[in-house]
């Protein structure tokens, strides 16, 4: 299980495989299809995979265009131009028309490194998710990436999955039964519940083993469907642990955190401490040095934990 | 010809629209009446479509991608057949299908939700496309505002169709010159229009967008084309009621019981 893979690699190897059995998968890309893996499936399938060139508005109107005309679409470039750039085009022309488009975007988050802060999207959760009808995915290593993009592109509808460029640690194996819109508890525990999302799962992981030597019980759940969000597992975290720590690789505002807040104030009020970008700018950096100095690692984690408890 | 018949669905597509929009209260005159001839001759003599069976497989798909101009595509599919033509008068209305800009969910016929300018183009792109992956000869059409030309996705979206030799894409610009502060030319200058057009590799051709005998041509035109075709169309803004004609005032403003009034006695006394 500790073998690296970047959820981006999962990403070509699932529509590689998909493509096979899919006739009607599209796939395209703004000229970036060497990073984000859709070059795995041109490769195979040249003639049902489309380059839009570095046009990000016109990838997703006419990714919206082909799937009205019956095909199912993946969509791809890096999260800050997917879902910045391009966020009208994929409200109104995918959105707003139930488009069969999966917005599959990589390069999302602070692991994004050295390229930097234009580069490095910490808005890309709240953006999708404020849109009607869209499902939003963050999955957490190589394995689960695979089940839900398989599950994602199969379903009817639109759809945001967000995918990193880092390798990252295997968190599941090759056949757990993960679900789209049902959170996975990965630890049970009585005294604080950590919510993670995306890669931060493994940082949450790393944190419970810390705490538990000193007598901290944890509960840990992977949050990767941000949207249709699993508001039973979240209302039943604030009954039965003292309190909640949100953990993602996005802004503390409007992500996961905001998400979990929403929730427990509607429902179930109790303390939340968000661990996350702290509502500035990245900057260029190795992924694990900007982790540490942005407030993303297993440390910020136990330090939320203590102070839920205190 | 059957222009006369062309000339008379005019009129009523013309009437239909100003009296949905006067029971609106809100709404584009100005813009959907400079679109009457070209939207008529597409539903009337160019296009494939099945009012009875609107989601037919073999059919011709049009998007509206100045979707301001929804009362000239809902009075021209109510005048085809799509649905009984009173049906319009809830344009605009909470709680009805005839939304403000189109719905593609709500209204039979309309192929593309649009409204936000540039859009609907890149769409129409996508959708030729997705024809020509499938082998089908099946046309997408798609009318754009000359203002919603400032929009930079639209010549991303040029750019591509040029790319992918869609051929099976017909654009019209409704080239009526004005927009919402005023002149384009005041505005934001998008002339040439045709030129543009044929550097990012399509064909072109100028007409006068009130002539059927030019429309005819126009289309005439983009059939025989191998590439894809941008048919500038010049056009009158608020064309057929004096008092609107040429009048950037009546881009979006509905006119009043008088002015429909007159309105209509002109339409039916041309």
């Amino acid at each position: 299980m500790n073998k690296k893979m970047a959820t981006r690699e999962a990403y070509g190897k699932t529509l590689v495989k998909l493509g096979a059995e899919m006739r009607e998968l599209v796939v395209m890309d703004a000229d970036l299809s060497g990073s984000t893996k859709t070059g795995e499936f041109k490769k195979i399938y040249p003639d049902r995979f489309f380059n839009a060139g570095i046009a990000e508005q016109n990838l997703y109107g006419m990714a919206a265009g082909l799937s009205l005309s019956g095909k199912t679409v993946c969509a791809s470039t890096f999260a800050m131009f997917a879902t910045g750039r391009a966020f009208e085009i994929i409200r109104n022309s995918i959105g707003y028309t139930k488009a069969n488009v999966k917005v599959c975007a990589t390069h999302a988050g602070i692991t994004v490194g050295e390229d930097g802060a234009s580069h490095q999207t910490f808005e890309d959760l709240a953006l999708m998710r404020t849109i009607p009808g869209m499902v939003v995915v963050n999955p957490s290593d190589g394995n689960s990436a695979s089940i839900l993009l398989e599950q994602v592109i199969k379903m009817k509808g639109p759809a945001y999955v967000r995918l990193g460029r880092a390798g990252v640690p295997m968190v599941y194996d090759e056949d757990e039964p993960l679900k789209i819109g049902k959170a996975t508890l990965l630890k049970e525990g009585r005294d604080v519940t950590i919510i993670a999302t995306g890669i931060m799962v493994n940082e949450a992981l790393m944190a419970e083993k810390e705490l538990n030597a000193e007598g901290i019980s944890i509960r840990i759940i992977d949050m990767h469907t941000i949207k249709p969000l699993d508001e039973e597992a979240i209302i039943k975290a604030s009954r039965e642990t003292k309190g909640i720590v949100t953990a993602e690789e996005h802004s503390i505002i409007g992500g996961l955190g905001s998400a979990v807040c929403e929730v427990t104030a509607d429902m179930a009020p109790c303390k939340v401490v968000r661990v996350g970008q702290m509502d500035t700018y990245g900057e260029s950096g190795a992924p694990e040095e900007l982790k540490k100095k942005y407030g993303m690692t297993k440390d910020y984690i136990i330090d939320a934990v203590k102070k839920v408890l205190n | 010809m059957e222009f006369e018949k062309l000339e008379r669905s005019a009129k009523n597509i013309r009437k239909n629209l100003l009296k949905a929009i006067c029971e609106a209260g809100s709404g584009h005159p100005g813009g959907s009446l400079s679109a009457v001839e070209i939207l008529t001759y597409l539903y009337f003599c160019e296009m494939k479509v099945d009012e009875k069976n609107p989601l037919w497989d073999g059919r011709d798909r049009f998007v509206l991608s100045k979707g301001h101009a929804a009362p000239v595509l809902y009075a021209t599919l109510g005048e085809r057949g799509f649905f009984a033509i009173d049906e319009i008068m809830s344009l605009r209305k909470i709680g009805g299908n005839f939304q403000g800009h189109p719905c593609r969910d709500k209204v039979p016929g309309v192929e593309m939700s649009t409204g936000s300018l540039g859009q609907g183009f890149s769409v129409a792109v996508g959708m030729a496309l997705a024809d020509k992956l499938d082998g089908k000869d099946n046309k997408t059409f798609v009318l754009l505002g000359d203002g919603e030309l400032q929009e930079g996705i639209v010549w991303e979206a040029a750019m591509a169709a040029n790319h992918y030799g869609l051929k099976n894409l017909t654009a019209v610009v409704d080239w009526n010159g004005l927009q919402i502060d005023g002149k384009n030319d005041d505005v934001m200058t998008v002339k040439p229009v045709d030129e543009k057009f044929r550097a990012f590799g399509w064909d072109t051709v100028v007409i006068d967008g009130h002539s059927f005998r030019a429309i005819q041509s126009g289309f005439d035109f983009a059939q025989k084309s191998g590439k894809p075709v941008a048919i500038v169309a010049k056009t009158h803004k608020g064309n057929g009621v004096s008092f609107m004609k040429d009048n950037a005032g009546w881009h979006g403003k509905a006119p009043n019981r008088e002015e429909l009034q007159q309105a209509v006695l002109e339409i039916e006394g041309e």
